[in-house]
C-alpha cells in the first residue's frame, strides 16, 4: 500500500466512524440488541422440563401405591394431581391441564406381590415429542428409585442384570442452559453482523451516496475495507459483551482460552459482515435488503446451525446445506470452547470453514459492487 | 366506501408484487425454507455414532453389544481398547457415546450379581445426550428382561408400560413442522405490513393518502387486507406441504384451523402496521419488525416449551400471538382439537389484533413527524 492509498483509507475510515457515532442506530444494533436478546433468550430458552403437571390415577389405594405415589410428590420434576378415574384424567390431558397420566390398576398390589411385573400404565402427551421423551426419562428415574427403596424395605435383594453408571462429560448436571447460551451468542451475532452492514449500506445505495463514493479515486476494495473495519470493531464489542454475560450472568463455564474464542469470533464476524455487505450490494434497496436479511440470517442460524436441533439428526442433503450457514461453524466452536476446552481437531476445521466462507461472501460483494458501477 | 378500500388493496398488492425482487422474496423462500427446515428441525437421532470399549470378551457382553449394533438408532464407529481412546473419540465428537463394559461383567452376571456397564456421553449438546441415554437405557432394559427370564431371575415387582398419546411414535417432526408453518406465516405477514406505511412516509406519499377522502379506517382496511390475503395464501401452501409432502396427519377440521389463522394474521398484521406507523424511516420499521420477530419465535414454544421458562418470562409470552397460534396449529393437526376447545387461544389473539390495529389507525393521523 502506498502513502496515497493509506491516506484515502484513513479518510474513508474517519467518514464511516463519524457516521456511526452520529447515527445512534448502529450503536444500538451492536450493543443494545445483543444484551437485550441474550437476556430474553438466556432466560427464555430451556429444554429442562420442571414441574410437569401429571395426573395420578390410583384405582385402589393402599400402602404399596402410596409409597409409589410419594416418589412423584418428592420429585422436583413433577406436580402430581389426583384423579379418580382414567376417563377424567384423559379429559384433563385433552384440555392440556396435565402432560401425562400415571395409572395404577385395581389389581396392582395383588399382581405385584404374586407374580411381579405389575404394569404401571404411563400415558404421555406425545405432541411435543422431545418433551415427552424427557418426561419418560424422569418417570423411569422415579420408578427405579422406588424399586430400590421397595426392595430395601422388604428385605429383598433386588437384582437387575445390568447396572449402568452414566457419565456425561463436559456437562455433568446435564443443564440445557450450558449448551444453549453459547449457541445463542452465535445466533445473536449473526443478526447483529448482518443487520449492521445490510441496512446501513443499503441505505447508502438508496440515497445515491454510494455512487458518490464509487466515483471518488478510492478503489472498491478500499471502500469495502472502510465499511468493514468500523463495524468489525463494533461487532467485536458486542461479542465481548455477550461472552461476559454468558460467563458472569448465566454462569456457563469457559474452559477454553479467551484468545481462541476471540480469534474464532473475528473469523465469524467477518463472515456475518461480509454476508450483510453482499445482501446490500445485491439488493440496493432497504426494503429488499431487510427482507433478505430476515430470511437468510435469523431463521437458518436458528434452525440449521446446531443451536437447538442437532445437525447430526438431519438428513444428508440438509446437512450439506448447513455448510453455507456461517453460524453452524461458530456454534460448534463455541460449544466446544465453552464446555470442553481448546479442542483443536474440532476448532481448527471450523475456523477454516469460517475463513473460507468469509472470503466467498466478501469476494462476491466485491464483484457485484464493481459490476454495478459499469 | 367499499370501492375506495378495494382500490387501495389493489394498489398495495401491485406495489408488493410488481417489483420482481420483492415478489421473489415473498413467494420463493417460505416454501424452500419449509422443506429444508422441515427436514432439518428434528430432535430425533437416527444414527448415533458410538464406540464399544469391551474389556470382557464373553458371550453375555457380546450379546449386549450386538443389541446396540442391531438398533437402528445406533451406529458403531470404533472398537477401542484403552481409556485414552475414549477421550480422543469423545473430544473430537467422533462418538457421541462410549459403551464401556467392565472386565468382570460376565463373571458377575453368571454368579447372579449385577454386571457393570458404563455409558460415557458427550454432553456438549445436553439434549442430544439425554436422548441417547434414553435410547441406550431402553436397550439395556430389553437385555435385562431377556437375561432375567432366561436365567430364572425373579421379576421386578412392577414394570413401566409407557404409551404416547396423539403421536404414538414420538416423531418430533410432527410437532415441529406445523410450528415451522406458523413461523413462516408470521414472517410473511410481518414483512408485508411492517414496511408498508414507513415506505410511504419516507417517500412522502402517505401525506397524499391522508388528504384523499379516505378515512383512517379505510386506509387501515386497505393496508391490512393485502397482509391477510398473502398471509393466508402462504399459510395454505405451507399446510399443504406439511400434509402432502411430510405426511403430518391433519386430525382436526379446517374450521378451527382457519379461524385461528385468521385471528393470528389479524394480530400479526396489526403489530406490523403499528410498528410501521410508529416509524419514520424504513430502517426503523425494519428494526422494529426484527425486534418483535426474534423474541416472538423464542418465546412462543416453537423449539423449547414455555413451561420451562421462568414465571416472569412466561408472563411476557402472553402478549405474543405466536404462542396461541402454535397451540391451535398443533392442536388441530395432532390432537384433532375442536373449535370449542380452542376458544381460550382465540380470544387473546383477537384482543391483540384489535388493540394493535386500533393503535395503528390512531397513529396514522397523530404521527406526523
Amino acid at each position: 500500500m502506498n502513502r496515497e492509498q493509506i491516506m484515502r483509507l484513513r479518510g474513508l475510515l474517519r467518514k464511516e466512524s463519524l457516521q456511526i457515532v452520529r447515527d445512534p442506530s448502529s450503536i444500538a444494533i451492536a450493543f443494545v440488541m445483543p444484551v437485550v436478546l441474550l437476556l430474553i433468550f438466556g432466560y427464555g430458552v430451556s429444554l429442562d422440563a420442571k414441574r410437569v403437571p401429571l395426573a395420578l390415577v390410583i384405582e385402589q389405594p393402599n400402602d404399596d401405591t402410596a409409597s409409589f405415589a410419594a416418589g412423584f410428590f418428592q420429585s422436583p420434576y413433577f406436580v402430581p394431581v389426583r384423579f379418580a378415574t382414567v376417563q377424567e384424567a384423559d379429559a384433563a390431558m385433552e384440555t392440556r391441564l396435565v402432560d401425562g397420566i400415571v395409572w395404577l390398576r385395581s389389581d396392582f398390589s395383588r399382581q405385584m406381590l404374586s407374580e411381579g411385573n405389575a404394569p404401571i400404565g404411563l400415558i404421555v402427551n406425545g405432541v411435543d415429542a422431545n418433551n415427552a421423551r424427557l418426561i419418560e426419562g424422569y418417570l423411569q428415574q422415579v420408578w427405579a428409585d422406588w424399586l430400590a427403596k421397595f426392595a430395601a424395605t422388604q428385605g429383598l435383594s433386588l437384582k437387575i442384570p445390568v447396572q449402568v453408571d452414566v457419565r456425561v462429560w463436559f456437562n455433568p448436571a446435564v443443564m440445557s442452559k450450558d449448551f444453549l447460551v453459547p449457541g445463542l451468542i452465535a445466533v445473536i451475532m449473526t443478526l447483529t453482523g448482518a443487520l449492521l452492514t445490510a441496512m446501513v449500506v443499503a441505505r447508502e445505495w438508496e440515497r445515491g451516496t454510494m455512487e458518490a463514493l464509487l466515483v471518488t479515486p478510492a478503489g472498491i476494495y478500499e471502500i469495502i475495507l472502510s465499511k468493514l473495519l468500523p463495524y468489525f470493531v463494533l461487532g467485536m464489542g458486542g461479542m465481548l459483551l455477550s461472552v461476559a454475560m454468558a460467563v458472569w450472568l448465566f454462569e456457563v463455564p469457559l474452559r477454553g482460552s479467551l484468545w481462541l474464542l476471540l480469534a474464532s469470533s473475528s473469523a465469524f464476524l467477518l463472515c456475518a459482515l461480509g454476508m450483510g455487505l453482499l445482501i446490500s450490494t445485491v439488493s440496493k434497496n432497504q426494503f429488499v435488503a431487510g427482507e433478505i436479511a430476515i430470511l437468510v440470517t435469523y431463521l437458518p442460524a436458528f434452525i440449521l446451525s446446531g443451536f437447538v436441533f442437532d445437525i447430526r439428526s438431519m438428513p444428508a442433503a440438509v446437512r450439506l446445506i448447513t455448510h453455507i450457514v456461517a453460524a453452524r461453524y461458530f456454534v460448534t466452536i463455541l460449544q466446544s470452547v465453552f464446555l470442553a476446552g481448546n479442542v483443536w481437531p474440532v476448532v481448527l476445521p471450523n475456523i477454516l470453514g469460517l475463513v473460507f466462507l468469509a472470503a466467498i461472501f466478501l469476494g462476491l460483494a466485491y464483484r457485484s459492487a464493481r459490476k454495478s458501477l459499469e | 366506501m367499499l370501492h375506495r378500500v378495494f382500490a387501495l388493496v389493489i394498489k398495495e398488492l401491485l406495489a408488493l408484487l410488481k417489483d420482481p425482487k420483492s415478489r421473489l422474496v415473498l413467494i420463493g423462500p417460505p416454501i424452500f425454507q419449509l422443506v429444508v427446515f422441515g427436514y432439518g428441525a428434528t430432535y430425533d437421532l437416527n444414527h448415533v455414532p458410538f464406540a464399544v470399549y469391551n474389556e470382557d470378551p464373553s458371550q453375555p457382553s457380546r450379546e449386549l453389544v450386538a443389541r446396540f449394533e442391531g438398533a437402528p438408532a445406533f451406529q458403531e464407529v470404533a472398537r477401542i481398547h484403552s481409556d485414552a481412546e475414549v477421550a480422543w473419540l469423545i473430544n473430537r465428537g467422533q462418538a457421541l457415546m462410549v459403551l464401556h463394559i467392565d472386565r468382570r461383567f460376565s463373571r458377575d452376571l453368571l454368579h447372579g450379581a449385577s454386571g457393570r456397564v458404563q455409558f460415557i456421553l458427550d454432553g456438549r449438546n445436553s439434549n442430544t445426550a439425554l436422548l441417547v441415554l434414553g435410547y441406550a437405557n431402553t436397550i439395556v432394559a430389553d437385555f435385562d428382561s431377556w437375561w432375567a427370564s432366561r436365567h430364572g431371575w425373579s421379576n421386578p415387582p412392577a414394570t413401566l408400560d409407557i404409551r404416547a398419546r396423539f403421536n404414538e411414535n414420538l416423531e418430533s417432526r410432527w410437532f415441529i413442522i406445523p410450528g415451522v408453518a406458523a413461523l413462516l406465516t408470521e414472517v410473511v405477514g410481518l414483512l408485508v405490513t411492517a414496511l408498508s406505511v414507513a415506505r410511504e412516509r419516507e417517500a412522502g406519499t402517505f401525506d397524499q393518502l391522508l388528504i384523499t377522502p379516505m378515512r383512517p379506517i379505510d386506509i387501515l382496511l386497505g393496508k391490512s387486507i393485502p397482509g391477510l390475503l398473502i398471509g393466508s395464501l402462504e399459510a395454505t401452501l405451507t399446510f399443504a406441504v406439511a400434509v402432502l409432502w411430510f405426511g403430518v396427519p391433519l386430525q382436526g377440521g379446517l374450521v378451527p384451523l382457519y379461524l385461528g389463522l385468521f385471528l393470528f394474521l389479524l394480530s400479526v398484521v396489526g403489530i406490523g402496521l403499528m410498528v410501521s406507523s410508529l416509524s419514520v424511516t424504513q430502517q426503523q420499521a425494519l428494526l422494529g419488525a426484527f425486534l418483535f420477530l426474534v423474541p416472538s419465535v423464542i418465546l412462543s414454544g416453537f423449539a423449547t416449551p414455555i413451561a420451562n421458562m421462568p414465571v416472569l418470562v412466561q408472563y411476557l409470552t402472553y402478549i405474543n400471538p405466536m404462542r396461541y397460534f402454535l397451540v391451535v396449529v398443533r392442536g388441530v393437526f395432532l390432537e384433532g382439537a375442536s373449535t370449542y376447545s380452542l376458544v381460550s387461544q382465540y380470544w387473546p389473539m383477537m384482543i391483540i389484533g384489535a388493540a394493535t390495529l386500533a393503535m395503528a389507525g390512531w397513529l396514522f393521523r397523530r404521527r406526523l413527524y
